[in-house]
């Protein structure tokens, strides 16, 4: 066997768990009808937040809080700009990616390097060593399987019960749930801060689990493919998680095939996702009837009450 | 129209104000970094050596930085803006800046530019300064090839480019000395630094059955994943101490303080002239850190004479005799390489199973 499928899958899914938390919230964020393009700056800032915080208080848990609460924080700043002060979405966004590199950046000063606490592993040692399915399921820390619960959940929320009915409403017809009697801005703000604590949990990940360290930067770009990826998945939960499990596979296999010393574009593999993604949009955008189908009616739309 | 003599009268004038003040003002001494200060590797070593400058000058030098600017494009303007705000002089820390300090050199012949690693001097006021990190990469070798018990070496790349391909070359022709059986794994990151892509490929390197973890790339992420898997690996281009004595056994360590100290205070004597600057272990400019414990103590020992036969210049790492991959004779018996192939290697040798991508 060239590349050893086992340690493939435990990686692919480590590297896949970022990317997932981050998408998954901006699912929720556009299911709403905004726009978020700041999931870079979230991640960044819950990475910086959950490291300092898991650093000084020895709990990893207090750490994954901190870079949720860290996200949301910055997540806070965008819902004020673009539902109470009518800010456009596309530059508030983008301004929010600059702004939490700079100020993740500052927090950051003096830490890199530090000790970490250890991780939680929910599973005993006897379950990892089961082969094949041990290393497979049971061998991640805790976040790994809490990424996959919140896409279960978000999909139950979203499909099968009257607060996902209302979020959709919001979404798509702003005017109508308002009509109905529906705070469109209450509701978009608290989405806007579920995406915010998501994509901080991811950057946690990245700093206290995959990385262990804090360096300025770390995200290089994870929040850009997370936001691909939710156009990918056509804002459907599932798929945002296969997308993930498809892009961090392909990140995984061609390091590994590198390894196996398998002649592979590295190049064309590393630009996969990107034109993945750019293919699925002219799929999705070449049928107008499936495209309007999936994507939110109102994604980017300020929501005024005069209408 | 008529506002432009008006506006020129007033420049004139704002030049003669300035003039007085300009015997006092500090040599400014600008610098481009690729990663961010912090990174505790490459970005950081420059960085010492920026923060060197300053101690030795004290008043006469100011010094500015910009962190993560991107090779390209972008650097073009981030230096033109940085000679805008009164840089006399700039030191651009990474071979993808090439084409942009050539470019912005060309508008401002009055300012001084180094250029760290490359080899492009198409104006007279540009200088290529580089260290011979292959000496250092030798000793690591001579080490790895010792300690591996899989023999199987894995090699976290970035671009393939001659620095990093000459690197691989030094470090692979010293493991093989000392151990026949020993291979190379070599994966491409293309990227300087991107600690979540170097933690995976260092990952990617240990599924694959490597037990010594080589790194030429910035971050200090590839240190955590081989401490995790219970594996060695060495400092990349600062001491990275911290993950001493395991995993990290060794380092190579660049020391820029005395070539920028020298070349800041010629630049402010008005003695700097054009050079193409390639010092290593002799001079200094490449240091190897402390051989930790874990290093067996014979392997320690010829470490060390290996070090000291670099330092002395009685040893070059590519001395014949040295095939090329495929096979052709590359230098013959007692040859020495000259600088000329080095400065653009882009074979492996003999005994590499890999291919360098294109």
């Amino acid at each position: 066997m060239i590349v050893d499928p086992v340690t493939l899958m435990v990686a692919l899914i480590t590297v896949a768990t970022p990317v997932l938390l981050a998408a998954i919230g901006e699912l929720v964020v556009e299911k709403a009808g905004v726009l978020n393009l700041g999931v870079e700056g979230m991640m960044i800032m819950g990475a910086v937040c959950g490291f300092v915080v898991a650093h000084h208080s020895g709990s990893a848990a207090l750490g994954f809080a901190a870079g949720m609460a860290g996200g949301a924080a910055l997540a806070m700043l965008f819902a004020v700009l673009t539902q109470l002060l009518m800010a456009n979405q596309v530059a508030s966004g983008l301004a929010l990616t600059l702004f939490g590199l700079g100020l993740a950046a500052l927090i950051g000063v003096g830490y890199g390097g530090l000790p970490l606490p250890t991780v939680y592993r929910p599973f005993p040692e006897a379950l990892r060593d089961i082969p094949v399915a041990g290393p497979i399921v049971f061998s991640h820390s805790v976040l790994v399987y809490v990424a996959l619960m919140l896409v279960a959940a978000v999909w139950v929320v979203l499909t099968r019960t009257r607060i996902g009915l209302v979020l959709r409403a919001v979404g798509e017809n702003h005017d109508a749930a308002h009509a109905l009697g529906y705070k469109v801005v209450r509701i978009r703000i608290a989405a806007i801060l579920f995406g915010g604590a998501c994509a901080g949990l991811g950057g946690a990940f990245l700093s206290v689990v995959r990385v262990q360290n804090w360096l300025e930067g770390m995200t290089a770009g994870a929040g850009w493919i997370a936001l691909a990826l939710v156009v990918f998945a056509s804002w459907k939960p599932w798929r945002v998680l296969l997308g993930a499990w498809l892009f961090g596979g392909i990140a995984a296999l061609q390091l590994r095939l590198q390894a196996a010393e398998v002649g592979v574009p590295v190049a064309l593999l590393d630009a996969s996702p990107y034109l993945i993604t750019i293919i699925v949009l002219v799929i999705i955008s070449s049928d107008r009837s499936r495209a309007a189908l999936n994507a939110p009616a109102m994604l980017g739309r300020i929501f005024h009450t005069s209408g | 129209m008529k506002l432009l003599p008006k506006f020129l009268t007033s420049a004139a004038l704002a030049v003669g104000l300035a003039l007085p003040a300009l015997a006092q003002d500090p040599f400014k001494v600008g610098f481009i970094y690729v990663g961010a200060v912090s990174d505790m590797g490459w970005t950081f070593t420059h960085d010492v050596g920026r923060l060197a400058v300053e101690e030795h000058f004290g008043d006469a030098v100011e010094t500015v930085f910009l962190e993560n600017v991107p090779e390209g494009a972008d650097a073009e303007r981030a230096i033109s803006q940085m000679i805008l705000g009164g840089a006399d002089m700039i030191f651009t820390t990474s071979f993808g800046y090439g084409e942009a300090t050539n470019a912005v050199a060309g508008q401002f012949p009055d300012v001084y530019f180094e250029h760290a690693t490359g080899y492009m001097r198409d104006h007279p006021n540009v200088s290529n300064y580089s260290a011979r990190f292959y000496e250092g990469r030798a000793v690591l070798g001579h080490i790895a090839g010792q300690m591996t018990e899989s023999n199987i070496v894995g090699y976290i790349a970035s671009y393939p480019i001659p620095e990093v391909i000459r690197g691989i070359n030094s470090a692979f022709l010293h493991a093989r000395a000392v151990n026949p059986d020993v291979e190379f794994r070599v994966v491409w990151a293309y990227t300087w630094f991107d600690p979540a892509i170097e933690a995976d490929a260092a990952q990617a390197l240990v599924d694959a059955g490597a037990d010594v973890i080589m790194q030429h790339t910035d971050s200090t992420a590839p240190q955590t994943v081989a401490r995790d898997a219970g594996i060695i690996s060495f400092g990349q281009a600062s001491d990275m101490i911290q993950f001493a004595p395991r995993p990290r056994v060794a380092s190579i360590i660049d020391n820029w303080a005395p070539y920028y100290i020298r070349r800041v205070g010629e630049a402010m004597e008005g003695t700097w002239e054009q050079a193409d600057t390639w010092e290593g272990m002799p001079t200094g400019k490449v240091l190897i850190g402390e051989l930790s414990d874990a290093i067996p103590a014979e392997v320690r020992a010829s470490a060390q004479a290996m070090i000291d036969a670099l330092k002395a210049g009685t040893y070059h790492p590519f001395t014949g005799p040295i095939n090329r991959q495929d096979g052709s004779v590359w230098l013959a018996e007692g040859e020495v390489a000259d600088d000329g192939t080095l400065l653009g290697m882009n074979f492996y040798v003999e005994g590499i199973t890999g291919e360098v991508p294109n």
